[in-house]
């Protein structure tokens, strides 16, 4: 017999659950002192529940194991609501267990109640409220198998104070697996489907693979990148499908969208042939969709059908998970007797060579390298060699973010963990404390700006209570830069907001009061020493404040709105 | 163009509240709506009624499958289908206006459900575009009040939407 705290505690250790970041509160208090009375399951204390719901996103990016969150009802609840709206967006699996009010007292605005199933709803892959002791072991498990089956995301679970009194005992009866008769993720594709697309991949003259998160979160990189070869195929990784497709590998072009490359975005306007791997043609990939890719006909693969024909119609939709169809054209280009056009791919290439050697990043510096102040892209590209491009690195959200996604080449999946979908600002160093929790052999990297980095700022404390070490890069450019770009560019240089009229933190200070250590960089001497210098303390955060060019932009950017793919800013004065 | 989409889903809190956000959240419009429980008291029949182009309604019947209370679902206009609503519609009946009504509603073989000396009380059954006839022909001066119960339906012939 258990109580209905320790049959939650029970069901998440059967679960494989070994870590939770969470934060107390009254509704919650049973469910404390079942984890207080067992040793499987550590607990993170965090500073604020949204860094609890983005530490176990992070946690999860960088390591695949579903991360879990437990926060107490109200205000706990509604703090999270952010951090789960980046997992949904990202399709992170996440298991969020908030605490509620006792079931007798629901809808009587109780203290700290609120309608947690009601306000994550919009944001979650599924919810469950809990009205039973004796149903928590089931609901547990179908949270779990939810959040982390078919296209995955986050589930919440509420839990009334009622159902979880420890005065109470029940039998504890989980069940051994999981039924839902509403929910039968696919993973297998269509074969018929399949072959067409094998036929028209070999028949291809121009054409490019653009993959996604998807490929990463179905592990299937390894077989992206056998198929790419085979193949001798361009690939184009979004900002979520960095890494995906080694960053270094000479197939490799760069990624696309809004901020791509020159390459990339040239080339996928120009092909008659686009390989979409769990991506999902976002604004921020395909510009104006009317003009997007005017000759190319489209094969999608992805596991979720509402993803498909959503934006940009597919002509060959695949619905199935990525590694078992990609696995599937792969032994058919094994069976097939015809092989790719090699003089048309022949001459593809030499085509998106050229287009690299005119305007790619990857073959010249296209910004100005004269200046005395540290360009943000050099301090990009040292760190990559500071870290012989091993490092996780966590982002938070503007330019830093972009110089990060398009400057460190990232050569495994899972070493770059961003808020893609939702542009998370605050992310980045709550992610980074997730992800310290799980690896202790990489180096673990915040790439962040003066702005994002105070928006979660008190996760310090709890990076020095556990002893997690992570080195915050930050690009100070004194300003919201991002946004200064977009009002530079679009706002004739209006600068609505965007200053913090010299009340920046001095960050060493603040560094030194958490009881961690900080450098400044100020000249392009000191970038590398110092960085190196700082990257060398295994065991200590350290807030490296790199004083960057303040008005420097974000190229190529497309040209929007009404532009193409291959429409592109290059530099502040020069357009293709 | 109008779609009726018919929907299997679990008889749960809060499943109904899914497919109301679903439309809300993504910009899709609901026309009607009306559910109940089946003869299995684990499952809901929900019947909406929805406007948009073939896009809309695939993106539409793809997000209501992915919710994990919604079991199975059928787009009846895809095919040949029954519909209908009830309407009960209380009018003012004085006078000469009663045997007027009286006639109307032998017209539209509705019924006469309910009698006061000045009000009668009218069931009308059929599609909606029949009702929107009966409003219109019984004219705005007498109806005191209207209540729809929006459009259920149902596939013709051997099409079943069960488990």
């Amino acid at each position: 017999m258990l109580s209905g705290g320790e049959m939650l505690i029970r069901s998440l250790q059967e679960e494989g659950v070994d870590l939770i970041f969470g934060y107390p509160g009254g509704a919650a208090l049973h469910i404390y002192d079942a984890l207080f009375q067992q040793d499987k399951i550590t607990h993170i204390l965090v500073r604020h529940e949204q860094c609890a719901a983005h530490a176990a996103d992070g946690y999860t990016r960088a390591t695949g194991k579903v991360g879990t969150v437990l926060v107490t009802s109200g205000p706990g609840a509604t703090n999270a609501i952010t951090g789960i709206a980046t997992a949904f967006t990202d399709s992170i699996p996440m298991v969020v267990i908030s605490g509620q009010v006792p079931a007798e007292k629901i809808g009587e605005d109780a203290f700290q109640e609120t309608d947690m199933v009601g306000i994550s709803r919009p944001i979650v892959k599924h919810s469950f409220m809990v009205k039973h002791a004796s149903e928590i072991p089931a609901i547990i498990k179908k949270a779990y198998y939810i959040a982390n089956t078919g296209r995955p995301g986050p589930v919440v679970v509420d839990v009334p104070k009622s159902t979880v009194n420890p005065a109470e005992k029940f039998p504890y009866d989980p069940p051994k697996k999981v039924k839902l008769r509403s929910y039968t993720p696919i993973s297998k594709g269509h074969t018929g489907q399949i072959k067409k697309a094998v036929e028209m991949l070999l028949k291809a003259k121009r054409p490019v693979i653009y993959s996604g998160g998807g490929v990463v979160l179905g592990n299937a990189s390894e077989q992206l990148t056998e198929l790419a070869h085979k193949l001798n195929f361009p690939v184009t990784n979004t900002l979520m499908g960095l890494g995906a497709f080694p960053g270094n590998d000479k197939q490799f072009i760069g990624m696309l969208g809004m901020h791509g490359t020159f390459e990339a975005n040239t080339a996928m306007h120009h092909s008659d042939l686009i390989l979409a791997i769990g991506a999902r043609f976002d604004d921020r990939v395909t510009n104006t969709p009317g003009k997007f890719c005017p000759n190319a006909k489209i094969i999608h693969i992805d596991i979720d059908p509402a993803s498909i024909s959503k934006t940009i119609a597919a002509d060959v939709p695949i619905v199935g998970a990525v590694d078992s169809v990609l696995a599937e054209m792969l032994e058919l280009l094994k069976e097939s007797k015809q092989k790719p056009d090699e003089k048309a791919l022949a001459s593809w290439w030499k085509q998106i060579n050229e287009w690299r050697e005119r305007h790619g990043i990857y073959t010249a510096s296209r910004y100005n390298t004269e200046g005395d102040m540290i360009m943000p892209q050099d301090a990009i590209k040292a760190l990559y060699e500071v870290t012989n491009g091993d490092a996780v690195v966590c982002s938070d959200v503007g330019q830093h973010q972009m110089f990060a996604a398009q400057y460190y080449l990232f050569n495994r999946p899972r070493q770059w963990v961003n808020s893609g979908g939702l542009g998370t600002m605050g992310f980045g160093l709550p992610a980074a404390m997730g992800v310290a929790c799980a690896i202790r052999d990489k180096d673990i990297v915040v790439v962040t700006g003066e702005g994002s980095i105070q928006m979660c700022i008190q996760e310090l404390s709890t990076l020095r209570q556990y002893g997690l070490p992570v080195k915050i890069v930050c690009l100070n450019n004194q300003a919201l830069g991002m946004v200064k770009q977009w009002q530079d560019m679009v706002y004739d240089s209006r600068y609505s907001q965007i200053h913090y009229e010299d009340s920046l933190p001095d960050f060493c200070k603040l560094m030194e009061a958490y009881g961690h250590e900080g450098v400044e960089i100020y000249t392009k001497d000191e970038l590398k020493p110092k960085l190196a210098e700082a990257m060398a303390k295994k065991d200590k955060t350290v807030f490296i404040n790199i004083h960057v060019d303040p008005s420097e932009h974000v190229y190529p950017m497309q040209v929007a709105p009404d532009g193409s793919m291959r429409d592109m800013w290059l530099s502040k004065t020069e357009r293709t | 163009m109008r779609h009726i989409i018919s929907v299997l889903m679990e008889n749960e809190a809060g499943a109904l509240s899914r497919v109301v956000g679903l439309f809300s959240q993504r910009g899709y419009n609901i026309e009607s709506l009306t559910v109940a429980p089946t003869e299995d008291a684990t499952l809901s029949r929900l019947t909406l009624t929805t406007i948009g182009d073939d896009h809309k309604i695939e993106q539409i019947t793809k997000n209501l499958n992915k919710l994990i209370d919604v079991v199975k679902l059928v787009d009846l206009t895809e095919g040949q289908h029954i519909e209908r609503e009830l309407m009960l519609i209380k009018l003012k009946a004085v006078g000469s206006q009663r045997a007027e009504i009286k006639r109307c509603v032998d017209i539209f073989r509705a019924q006469i459900i309910d009698v006061t000396s000045s009000v009668y009380t009218v069931q009308v059954t059929g599609t909606s575009d029949k009702l929107d006839a009966f409003v219109q022909a019984v004219g705005d001066a007498v109806i005191l009040e209207v209540v729809r119960t929006g459009v259920s339906g149902i596939a013709r012939g051997d099409k079943v939407l069960r488990l």
